[in-house]
């Protein structure tokens, strides 16, 4: 059977256009009622969404969801997540969707819904808004796994509701939206109980699942509207106390304008091209650094948020439409001047205003985007650049660095206080000092540099890979790339995983590393796709055969 | 023939004397089953002496020994039909291979659930109608609802054996769930819909008994075929015991049906309520309402897991093994018209998941032979009138014709047109109270409401008026 060629993905939504999602914002409480439309799936006619199972079209309005409350609604200190039919909460993933989709898009599909959960612990944590799963029917699967992002979560107690990882005994396959790291990491369920759980497809009902600590607590059908407005009532009273910050009037997100051109696409300030001198395997992704004259403003058009909002559609964009592309050169432009102007609004409003701070974690959102990157990336550090403080993170991200060398040393990177921490990685820590894994004198020493540092300094305290100057540069650069495009790319995207994420693991960085490792790996295997694999005929009249050989 | 323990608390075929645990469990289970009985069983004549038909063997006429029994003493037994001799695996992938004596462990869990929502019906009817004997139309009705209610009981004795037999502690603590459920509360439900609706009238227990009930016959009679031998036992002794709720239904439609057309020629203006009799085209609409109800229960019309248990083996087809020569289905396909764009549309999905509806289909034959027979006894009585169904796509909540609208032929209707002729299909609420104000009781011997006829013959060889109740104690 020919793989599927699904259209382009369109990643911006706003609230006028949700078709799966019910909001209703009550004060400081928000009711978010996961309604999803059976006969709309992503794409028409493939597959129907039924027991509010979801699609990658249903998470993009729940990504967008998210992101809104935290920026349009810092009054919402409660985010109550339902479901809108009875008995079922939400079936997870759609299986004839995962299972008529080529490869490269199941990985995206998870990836994206692992990030979107992902900034639902984040908005949690960061933002004083606690997401509580209220579970009014059975939530199996990635509906559980949407659960376990909860910070808690509530199960009627009705005799038949449940939650359940059912993926193993029904599918053949892993729950592949960090099911199985929360369960043991986050919810610190013992392994064992774990292990039955995650076998046994109807899973626990409430009784169970509050004994071994699947959910937090249970009302019974008389009680269930009550017991949870109640309860969220004390959680908004306490975040209310916990995050003082958060008053005032939201900040609504503008449109992302994306304009497309010869070879490529245009946002305000991210400029992608694809093709060129080394073919369709590379992009090239520009980042403009704020104008000249360009203030920053405390609205949704300031350019540390809508740049970044740019370049995190750009990264979707490339991930999920342009699987050809391996690797992707990335430079900046623009006057470190202004960018550094913009930087300091950003990291001196954040520990005030919860604005700043918003746009600081996007930033660090998106940068985390962009390590989870399945695709090579080289910093190109030429003439006119600006990796500059926040800036130089996107060079930091990258697999290698190559930095133009000058005969007057012009050609400058520069950090700040940006690669201090501002924007941690998955495992928690800053790309600086996990560049220098072992070695903090490097890391000091880097920092001790100040100001503007050139090609030949940069390359002495190992900010970059390494320079060449006008001989060597065209080559140096051109022969990197063609080496690196030439290479496996199944291999690459195993050994830049492992290379970028080194040091002590979290919770978020098991859930990627585990999901390219394991989830992908039995995602190929026979036992799953194969002709008589469970995933292939889940929802077929004949059963599947396994190889019962383990490896 | 497998000797009957008739000293011990529970009448068994199944060796319960030398089996301590399995004793010991359903001993424990049995205190709280009497208790259940009491506190939401019969709740009408609950001690009186009940003429009632008490299963002790499985040999022939062994299943309907009589006599007045208080209900607190029903002897519910456990009794699976005896065992073929070599017996094969009648359907799926394994078809042809020796049946299980115990459960796969792949199939544990699947096979527990199937039992369990099967289970949950047997004490959900008994709970609905716990009140209805307070509004009986005679001594003959209370003691046919009885005696359904006993029998619901003991199918529930037999699903709880198998838990307890042979699903170890989950089957045990499903056991207890199983009490624990109440039909229609709020906070711990009967699993399946249409058992939490309290039954109050008695053209609503005759449609149930009628069409609900025979849903049961067709689910029993589809794990009848299962590979797993014990379930499919205890299956085929309670499809015996089966027979008789239907029976109770089919014939007290008859006789209110029948009534109804004495009444229409009586009554000047052929007007049956100015007589207190239920008019055919109310009956009409109990019909449409709970024929369609009942086909809700077996299913989505196109269901994977309809096919992965004929695949397994755990259900088959009904009469898989006498009538069907191949048993595999694989590669067949059967056409089904769905709703696409404002239109039906005809599609062929795979033979194996459509199981659902091809036990939809034998049972809606069996209900239209029903009809017929009532229709026979309203031109007996000189009415012109028939008793119809509807098509099965008329007004299902569940399946593929769910959000579409049809009219009782099966056609597909706006759903402004739907709202212009619910009321003339469906039981409105004025009809309800109409019905309710029938609902007096008349409990003299021999007597009977005025809506029902009394039956032709009474219970094994007695009189219409013998005292079915005592119910002076």
């Amino acid at each position: 059977m020919a793989e599927f060629a699904y259209p382009p993905v369109d990643f911006q939504t706003d609230p006028s256009r949700y078709v799966h999602w019910d909001l209703e914002i009550d004060g400081d409480i928000a009711h978010l009622t996961m309604h999803i439309k059976e006969d709309r799936p992503m794409w028409d006619g493939r597959y129907e969404l039924k027991l509010n199972s979801y699609d990658l079209g249903v998470d993009i309005e729940l990504n967008d969801v998210v992101q809104r409350l935290r920026f349009e609604h810092p009054e919402v200190r409660v985010v109550l997540l339902g479901g809108a039919y009875d008995k079922i909460f939400c079936a997870g993933a759609n299986i004839r969707m995962l299972g008529g989709s080529p490869h490269a898009f199941k990985v995206n599909f998870c990836k994206y819904t692992n990030e979107t959960r992902c900034s639902i612990e984040d908005a949690t944590a960061h933002s004083g808004q606690t997401w509580v799963a209220a579970l009014n029917g059975t939530a199996s699967g990635g509906g559980y796994e949407l659960a376990l992002a909860c910070e808690e979560i509530w199960l009627i107690d009705d005799g038949n509701a449940a939650v359940s990882l059912p993926e193993v005994p029904l599918l053949g396959v892993l729950p592949g939206t960090g099911g199985l790291t929360r369960i043991t990491d986050k919810r610190k369920i013992r392994r064992d109980m774990a292990d039955v759980f995650c076998t046994k497809a109807e899973g626990f009902r409430a009784r169970d699942a509050k004994k071994y600590g699947f959910i937090d607590g249970s009302f019974p059908r008389s009680k269930w509207t009550d017991g949870i407005a109640a309860h969220a009532r004390t959680v908004a009273d306490a975040n209310a106390a916990a995050w003082p910050q958060r008053q005032g009037a939201g900040v609504a997100l503008t449109p992302i304008v994306s304009t497309p051109v010869d070879g490529g696409w245009d946002y305000r300030s991210v400029q992608v091209r694809i093709g060129g001198d080394y073919g369709d395997r590379v992009a090239t992704l520009t980042m403009l650094a704020p104008e000249a004259g360009d203030t920053p403003s405390r609205d949704g058009d300031t350019w540390a948020l809508r740049a970044f909002r740019e370049l995190e559609d750009a990264l979707l964009h490339l991930r999920v439409n342009h699987l050809d592309v391996g690797l992707i050169q990335i430079m900046t432009r623009g006057s470190a001047e202004a960018l550094k102007v913009h930087e300091d609004a950003v990291l001196d409003g954040a520990s005030s205003d919860w604005f700043w701070r918003e746009v600081q974690l996007h930033q660090a959102r998106t940068l985390r985007r962009l390590d989870n990157m399945s695709k090579s990336l080289f910093a190109i550090i030429d003439e006119g650049n600006c990796f500059v403080g926040t800036l130089f993170e996107l060079a930091l991200a990258c697999d290698r660095s190559y930095m133009f060398l000058d005969d007057d040393g012009e050609n400058t990177v520069e950090l700040t206080r940006a690669s201090d921490g501002s924007f941690p990685m998955a495992t928690g820590g800053n790309r600086l000092d996990l560049r220098f894994p072992g070695d903090a004198e490097a890391a000091a020493a880097v920092r001790d540099e100040g100001g503007p540092i050139d090609a030949e300094a940069a390359e002495d305290l190992g900010l970059v890979t390494m320079s060449a100057d006008d001989i060597d540069w065209e080559d140096e650069v051109r022969i990197a790339i063609e080496e690196r495009a030439s290479l496996s790319p199944d291999a690459l995207t195993g050994m830049e995983q492992n290379l970028r994420f080194g040091g002590a693991e979290t919770c978020e960085t098991k859930i990627y590393g585990r999901l390219s490792a394991w989830q992908n790996w039995i995602f190929q295997r026979p036992n799953a796709v194969g002709e008589r694999g469970a995933l292939t005929m889940f929802g077929d009249p004949e059963r599947p055969i396994f190889d019962f050989r383990r490896t | 023939m497998a000797s009957i323990d008739y000293d011990s608390l529970i009448p068994n075929n199944v060796d319960l004397t030398h089996n301590r645990r399995l004793k010991r469990a359903l001993e424990k289970w049995q205190p709280a089953y009497i208790e259940w009985w009491k506190s939401v069983g019969p709740q009408v004549f609950p001690t009186n002496e009940i003429y009632l038909r008490t299963a002790v063997s499985t040999e022939k006429g062994g299943w309907a020994n009589f006599g007045y029994v208080r209900m607190p003493e029903y002897r519910w037994g456990i009794f699976l039909a005896d065992p073929e001799t070599d017996r094969v695996i009648p359907a799926g992938d394994d078809a042809g291979k020796p049946v299980w004596q115990d459960i796969p462990g792949e199939y544990r869990n699947v096979l527990k659930r199937l039992i369990v929502v099967q289970a949950d019906t047997e004490p959900a009817s008994v709970e609905q109608q716990r009140w209805l004997a307070s509004t009986a139309p005679s001594l003959y009705d209370a003691r046919n609802l009885f005696q359904v209610n006993v029998e619901e009981g003991r199918h529930l004795w037999a699903m709880v054996y198998l838990l307890h037999a042979h699903f170890g502690r989950d089957g045990r603590d499903e056991a207890d769930e199983l009490l624990a459920r109440r039909a229609g509360d709020e906070d711990k439900p009967r699993i399946l819909d249409a058992f939490n609706q309290p039954c109050t009238d008695w053209l609503t227990f005759h449609c149930f008994t009628c069409f609900t009930d025979r849903d049961g016959k067709y689910q029993l009679g589809a794990l009848a075929e299962s590979a797993f031998d014990p379930l499919s036992r205890t299956c085929r002794f309670m499809l015996t015991e089966e027979a008789h709720h239907l029976f109770v239904g089919e014939s007290g439609m008859e006789r209110i049906i029948r009534r109804s057309a004495q009444l229409e020629r009586e009554a000047p203006n052929g007007d049956v309520r100015a007589l207190g009799g239920i008019d055919l085209p109310t009956i009409q609409k109990w019909v449409n309402y709970w024929y369609s109800y009942s086909l809700d229960l077996f299913g989505s019309e196109v269901s994977t897991n309809a096919a992965d248990y004929f695949a397994s083996g755990l259900k088959g087809r009904w009469r898989e093994a006498k009538d069907y020569e191949d048993h595999s289905c694989l590669g067949k396909s059967k056409t089904i018209a769905y709703v696409e764009g404002g239109a039906l549309v005809d599609r062929d999905i795979p033979l194996r998941n459509a199981m659902n509806e091809l036990l939809r289909e034998d049972y809606a034959s069996d209900c239209a032979r029903v009809v017929r027979r009532w229709n026979k006894a309203l031109k007996d009585e000189g009415s012109s009138v028939e008793i119809t169904l509807p098509h099965p796509r008329f007004f299902r909540r569940q399946g593929i014709y769910t959000d579409a609208h049809f009219n009782t032929s099966g056609e597909l209707i706006t759903e402004a047109e739907w709202e212009a002729k619910m009321d003339d299909w469906l039981p409105t609420d004025d009809d309800r109270a109409y019905v309710d104000s029938l609902m007096k009781p008349v409990l003299g011997q021999g007597k009977f409401a005025n809506y029902i006829a009394p039956p032709r013959r009474g219970i094994h060889g007695n009189p219409v008026d013998f005292e079915y109740v005592r119910t002076d104690g």
